[in-house]
């Protein structure tokens, strides 16, 4: 079962539009980095002293099962995975990038309905992640925090009493906690507001990413906020100011979506009446265009002004557009005009459109 | 937007090249902008954060730019060594934190603003820190009291010793 089926399904639970604050927030993730006390960190490992990592791992969430522990746990070893299926668990948040490079002595457990991920030998031995749609970051801590106890009865953890728990960078060191909240913020990237308010944000020792990782742009009008400090404070305050500050931002966007609305009604209706034509009736689109316009046509879902399109379809085809997705659907490498092609048709049928 | 190179990452990178006065701007991935670059201008030293932790680690020795670097220390359990940390911003093991904890303690604060964690202790490996510290303390002032030949107080302190040892041996089952 499981991981395969994880790579053949879109839909992930985090993708549906049923969480609080849905309208703005996407998606909220809880990650903590744990390593283990005897054993070098996996940039030091050799191929085979990281495959014991794994089988330590493996043993510990049998145990954590066995002891009632958290749901259906599975463990694939990503040498085990063809690259396209690699490449479409980074697609669909559940690992990072950087879990691929060196993929052989790489690891990760998902759990069944994909909320709960273990990446095994990325930067740190384990990283534990909890990923759930809207607003919940209290809710994923609180299922990590569970996770991480049940597998430390098995696993013997790095943990200094005066620095907490240790880590392969001194960045995560501490709590080793990263909480973050992906955000949809359109109607202030409109009102051009989204520089002074992002601007603010990271006056408040808390990060500012476009989608998808590193870069500065974001696509999609999608920014992720995350803590930038893991040492000092508890976890309940990290987490507590990410909340409070994400509540901020939510109010601004609202502001900023109403006040389109009022003064700018036929502008905001035109453009998100255009990105339905567009993607109900395109043949070829760039991964940039489906992306604006998957954009604008969430704003206009989130306003009411256009009701024949659910929410959660739209994040399900902001990930279903990405390359190695079109790949496993025309199941065969493409080049990037047939991509373009697929991509288009995808949407189309998807949309209810022929 | 996609890489222009390899259409299939996100770029991050603008990378702007004059060749015979003409300018050109690719915006591509980052692995495709190491490999470009690579190619035109031979090797670039990737600046990223574990380059800022290195130099905030190595601040300390001071030692002059362009000299050659010592090894310096090494770490006694997974054998990472000064220099390795100074490269790759990244250490080796949990016994690191404890060889370079002088080293470390600066960055620490640097990068968090403090060096001292408040946060989660783990069930089980929290209560066997706490007691292989007791244990250690224990050890230390037996050897004072030994010093001083008080050796009912040391028959004392031995006992609590073995207990506490005992204690934890029993945990780890």
């Amino acid at each position: 079962m499981s991981i395969k089926e994880t790579v053949n399904n879109p839909h992930s639970h985090w993708m549906e539009a049923s969480g609080p604050e849905a309208d703005v927030v996407v998606s909220s993730r809880v990650r903590v980095a744990r390593n283990l006390n005897k054993s070098p960190f996996p940039h030091l490992l050799s191929e085979s002293d990281a495959r014991d990592i794994a089988h330590s791992v493996r043993l510990a969430i049998g145990n954590a099962e066995a002891g009632g522990g958290p749901r259906s746990l599975d463990l694939v070893e990503l040498g085990e995975l063809t690259p396209v299926e690699r490449q479409i668990l980074v697609e669909k948040h559940l690992i990072s990038p950087d879990l691929l490079e060196n993929f052989n002595r790489k690891a990760v457990v998902i759990s069944q309905d994909e909320v709960i991920s273990i990446m095994i030998n990325e930067e740190d031995h384990l990283r534990l992640q909890c990923l759930l749609p809207g607003l919940q970051l209290k809710e994923a801590w609180d299922s990590i925090n569970l996770l991480d106890d049940e597998l430390e009865k098995t696993l013997e953890y790095a943990y200094d009493e005066e620095l907490g728990y240790l880590t392969s960078c001194p960045t995560n060191v501490g709590t080793g906690l990263r909480a973050s909240v992906m955000l949809h913020l359109p109607g202030l990237v409109l009102v051009n507001r989204i520089k002074d308010v992002l601007g603010s944000v990271s006056k408040l020792g808390l990060t500012v990413r476009g989608l998808y990782g590193e870069g500065t742009e974001a696509s999609g009008d999608l920014f992720q906020v995350s803590n930038q400090i893991t040492m000092g404070q508890t976890e309940e305050d990290i987490i507590n100011a990410l909340i409070s500050v994400t509540g901020q931002i939510v109010n601004s966007e609202r502001a900023a979506r109403e006040a389109l609305l009022r003064e700018r009604r036929e502008h905001i209706e035109d453009r998100v009446g255009r990105a339905y034509g567009l993607l109900t009736h395109a043949r070829i689109m760039s991964s940039e265009e489906a992306v604006r316009l998957l954009s604008d046509l969430r704003l206009g879902v989130s306003l009411k002004l256009i009701d024949i399109i659910p929410a959660n379809l739209i994040t399900e085809l902001m990930v279903m557009i990405r390359p190695a997705f079109l790949v496993k659907k025309a199941g065969k490498d493409i080049s990037s005009f047939a991509r373009d092609v697929v991509r288009a048709t995808l949407i189309r049928e998807k949309m209810g459109f022929k | 937007m996609n890489c222009e190179r390899c259409q299939a990452r996100p770029a991050v990178v603008h990378l702007t090249e004059i060749v015979n006065s003409k300018k050109r701007t690719l915006r591509l991935c980052e692995q495709c902008a190491r490999e470009v670059q690579a190619e035109s201008f031979g090797l670039i030293p990737q600046l990223g954060l574990h380059n800022f932790l290195a130099s905030l680690f190595s601040n300390q020795v001071a030692a002059p730019f362009g000299a050659a670097v010592s090894q310096g220390e090494k770490c006694p359990s997974c054998g990472l060594s000064e220099a390795q940390f100074a490269q790759s911003g990244l250490l080796g093991c949990a016994e690191c934190y404890r060889k370079f904890s002088n080293r470390l303690d600066p960055v620490f604060r640097r990068i968090h603003g403090i060096s001292k964690h408040t946060g989660k202790v783990p069930l089980r490996t929290g209560g066997k820190v706490l007691l292989s510290k007791e244990i250690d303390r224990l050890k230390a002032s037996l050897r004072e009291v030994i010093g001083r030949e008080e050796f009912e107080e040391a028959a004392l302190i031995r006992d609590r010793i073995r207990d506490l040892e005992k204690e934890m041996a029993g945990e780890a089952d």
